[in-house]
């Protein structure tokens, strides 16, 4: 009983040493999603969270100026301003209509500063006029592959 | 044509129903007839599947563009082996692909034991069934690849439809691991349904003793090493395609293969203490309960579009049924184990911290707090907005965070487990075994600090490697200089006859040390460095000891793809190493984007470059690179723990076979004649087997 009770009592310091890494790697990774209607109803100290919101970029909207880019979201008739700032040059998939996720912050003036920009060719597995009239839309990925490949991401290592 | 596949499959369900019902029939009726033809109608299910492959594959090689799935997957240019993969490129296929994978399995379980375990072996054909309904049912009805093209003619009438030409293979896929990347990954997830069936129908039958843990032991390390494999070849293939420079990000598909992979992992270890103790009864069983369920799972995550980001797969109808089915086997499992919960009490209790059995436990705690880890954080989004509203997920460094010093540990167990005593070891024996390892550990990494290697977790790891690396020689010298001193033959003869005497054991060994190699290779990425820059031609970059010096632009074009090309020149200490070619296309059809990487790989480093892109300001080209210190160091370790595993699958060449009744061989073993006394010097108490 004896030897029982201390392998509880070691892994009860296993499993609280591993609590506390869980809750910092945790705090220090947490992205909160947001659809952009949402982004008007959110309280205040939500709006200054790390945030990932997705959208399509509006035709005819990407403009680069002052090393920027600037484009619009647009979901559901709602729409944001994107600023990106990031390094890394946009995915070839980034353009007109592409389906964008976009991660950053929220700014006082409700645009919103991005810091990474993944995409998704929207039309890229709608059935093109060549092919099947009824095919699947759906990304023709085998499980175990890494998701990436679906959108140009700009920040594999995240 | 199509109607022989679809029929073939059809015929499928209703043999698997059939090898359901009369299963169940025959174990209540006892009738061994009932039981036969269930048995024979579980194994005519692998022939129906067959068919079913084949015609779709002959879909493929013909061109058949009526049918939506080869339309989808392949076009006339698709090389023959492509078109021989492309089987499993999407949903229908590689669910049909998955069912046929699971067919062989079950074909092999029921025919090897058709003479064997009698009374164990119907609930193990029930239960396989069982598993072939679902995935049956979602081929036949809900996901079917045999589904023609229709159209509809002036009249409004439907007619089948043919395309001129398909839309092709997803150029991302076109890749030579696509080729066996997903089939090896599948062997694993499939493969864990054998022990499943083989725990669930020793429960259900209140099978006596450990009997079906010695069956399946050649069966999970089998699907184990498939898994393994698989998900380094997912990783080579990330790393090599992708082009972000890393192999590993943590995202759900990646997580989905691991979880399993962990739990088959704790499974493989405390195995070992049900035989050799007859402890964790209740645990193996679970273990393998939930093995089997995050294969189910995994299967799923990657289909349902439950985890959603950007990446995501499509949401489509599947989602429900796999998560129904979960609640099927969660319950059925829950029922089998409440009733027969009095069956699996322990025998033996644990008698000290330092023995072997507590190294299991503190194994089995960790990895199952590792498997957890992982779960939460992959179902975060999900469960986050489950309960608060709010969307959250979790990235790399919680998964770090976690795991790191979980793996460390597992690294410090892998050494000193195998050398600890069952029930106590004593202090002298701790010394004897571990002061040299220990000491050999310390100073290398004293050394390595000396030479300014300060990063914390690589030196931990440092150390460790080469205390496990010393503790696994140092069994391997023991055991083999008292073969060497009795027969008088040399140290390498007598290693190898010490290793075929108990594969098992020495086998394990040397995926231990495979282990280790991959260890020592991820913790190398602490030392990742890379540099992105805009280049002109006659700019350099310099990165580690390498400059690079672009030399051309030019765009290879062909009807296939655009693409641009940078001619780079790789110097070191100035002089001319390479050439290397990084390229950027965009596939005219699709409009798919890909990344040509240049990968430069040293047992030391490998330097990785990408084209990047154009800049947006400049217009100029982008140019990324990478250096990664010892990535090669993970496939290499990967091929060292398949050559161990399939050192510790082959029967042993004496000795071991005696200590189990005949009736017991598991599969593969052969009925080799007993050349050597059944006791050896070499095999002591503190052995696998």
């Amino acid at each position: 009983m004896k030897a029982q009770k201390k392998f509880v009592i070691g892994s009860a310091i296993i499993v609280a040493t591993l609590l506390a890494l869980a809750y910092v790697g945790y705090t220090q990774s947490k992205t909160y999603y947001h659809t952009i209607s949402e982004l008007s109803t959110l309280s205040a100290p939500a709006l200054h969270q790390r945030m990932r919101v997705s959208g399509n970029v509006r035709t005819g909207s990407i403009e680069h100026r002052d090393g920027r880019v600037n484009f619009v979201l647009e979901e559901q008739g709602k729409a944001l301003p994107v600023s990106y700032v990031g390094t890394d040059p946009l995915p070839d998939t980034f353009r007109d209509g592409a389906q964008a996720l976009v991660e950053g912050r929220l700014q006082p003036d409700g645009g919103f500063v991005a810091e990474q920009v993944q995409a998704k060719c929207a039309s890229k597995y709608e059935a093109s006029p060549n092919s099947t009239p009824g095919a699947p839309t759906q990304p023709n990925q085998p499980p175990g592959q890494s998701m990436n490949e679906a959108s140009g991401s700009l920040s594999g290592k995240g | 044509m199509d109607i022989f596949g679809s029929f073939a499959l059809l015929l499928a369900l209703g043999a698997a129903v059939y090898a359901f019902g009369a299963g169940i029939a025959g174990i209540v009726t006892r009738q061994p007839l009932l039981t036969k033809t269930a048995r024979n109608a579980g194994m005519t299910v692998f022939g129906l599947v067959t068919l079913a492959v084949a015609s779709l594959e002959y879909f493929f090689f013909t061109d058949n563009f009526s049918l939506a799935y080869v339309s989808a997957h392949s076009n006339h240019a698709l090389p023959g082996f492509y078109k021989f993969a492309a089987l499993w490129a999407g949903q229908e296929g590689s669910l049909l692909f998955w069912t046929w994978l699971l067919s062989i399995y079950a074909f092999w379980a029921l025919f090897l034991n058709r003479k064997k375990h009698p009374e164990l072996m119907p609930y193990v054909g029930v239960t396989l069934a069982g598993v072939q309904i679902f995935f049956l049912t979602l081929n036949n009805f809900v996901t079917n690849p045999f589904r023609v093209l229709g159209a509809a003619d002036a009249s409004g009438a439907m007619h089948v439809a043919r395309l001129s030409d398909g839309s092709g293979l997803n150029p991302l896929l076109q890749y030579y691991e696509m080729v066996i990347h997903p089939p090896i990954l599948y062997l694993g997830y499939t493969g864990f349904t054998v022990p499943f069936a083989f725990a669930m129908a020793a429960l259900l039958g209140r099978y006596p003793g450990e009997k079906w843990i010695h069956i399946t032991r050649r069966w999970t390390m089998v699907a184990w090493c498939f898994q393994t494999v698989g998900i380094l070849l997912g990783a080579h293939w990330a790393y090599a395609v992708l082009g972000w420079g890393g192999y590993w990000a943590w995202d759900p598909v990646e997580n989905a293969a691991l979880l399993p992979w962990i739990t088959g992992t704790a499974f493989l270890h405390s195995v070992m203490m049900q035989e050799k103790r007859g402890m964790m009864k209740v645990w193996n069983v679970w273990l393998v309960f939930v093995t089997f369920m995050l294969c189910i799972l995994g299967t799923s995550l990657t289909r349902t579009g439950v985890v959603s980001s950007v990446h995501a797969f499509a949401e489509s109808s599947i989602g429900g049924w796999f998560f129904t089915f979960l609640g099927i086997i969660l319950l059925v499992c829950l029922a089998a184990w409440f009733k027969n919960r009095d069956y699996l009490r322990s025998d033996n209790q644990l008698d000290s911290l330092v023995s072997r059995e507590s190294s299991f436990l503190f194994n089995n705690l960790i990895l199952l707090a590792a498997c957890f880890a992982v779960l939460w954080g992959t179902l975060f989004p999900v469960l986050s907005e489950a309960v608060t509203g709010a969307k959250i997920s979790v990235g790399p460094p919680f998964f770090n965070k976690v795991n790191v010093p979980i793996a460390l540990f597992l690294l410090f167990l892998t050494g000193v487990g195998p050398l600890l005593a069952w029930r106590k070891t004593s202090a002298d024996a701790l010394r004897r075994n571990f002061a040299w390892p220990l000491l050999g550990g310390v100073v290398a990494g004293a050394v390595a600090f000396a030479f300014g290697f300060r990063e914390f977790y690589p030196l931990i790891c440092l150390i460790l490697s080469v205390f496990v690396t010393l503790t696994i020689l140092a069994e391997f010298y023991r055991g083999a200089r008292v073969i060497a001193s009795r027969d008088s033959t040399n140290i390498l003869t007598a290693i190898g006859e010490l290793t075929m005497r108990n594969t098992r054991r020495y086998g394990g060994y040397v995926v231990h040390f495979g282990m280790v190699l991959i260890f020592i290779g991820i913790s190398g990425s602490a030392f990742n460095r890379d540099i992105q820059k805009e280049m002109n031609i006659g700019d350099t970059i310099s990165i580690g000891p390498y400059t690079i010096l672009c030399q051309n632009f030019d765009q290879p074009s062909t009807d296939v793809y655009t693409s641009d090309r940078a001619t780079l020149e790789v110097l070191r200490n100035n002089k001319s190493e390479m050439l290397l070619y990084p390229e950027h296309r965009v596939y005219l059809a699709s409009q798919v984007p890909e990344t040509e990487v240049a990968i430069e790989s040293t047992p030391l480093r490998d330097l990785y470059v990408v084209y990047a892109g154009r800049s947006p300001e400049t217009g100029r080209p982008v140019i990324h690179a990478y250096l990664n210190p010892l990535v090669k160091w993970i496939w290499f370790g990967g091929i060292v723990v398949v050559l161990g595993t399939g050192l510790a699958l082959f029967p042993n060449r004496s000795a071991a076979l005696v200590l189990r009744p005949a009736s017991e061989r598991a599969w593969g073993e052969s009925v080799a004649p007993q050349t050597a006394p059944a006791s050896s010097p070499i095999r002591r108490s503190e052995g696998h087997d």
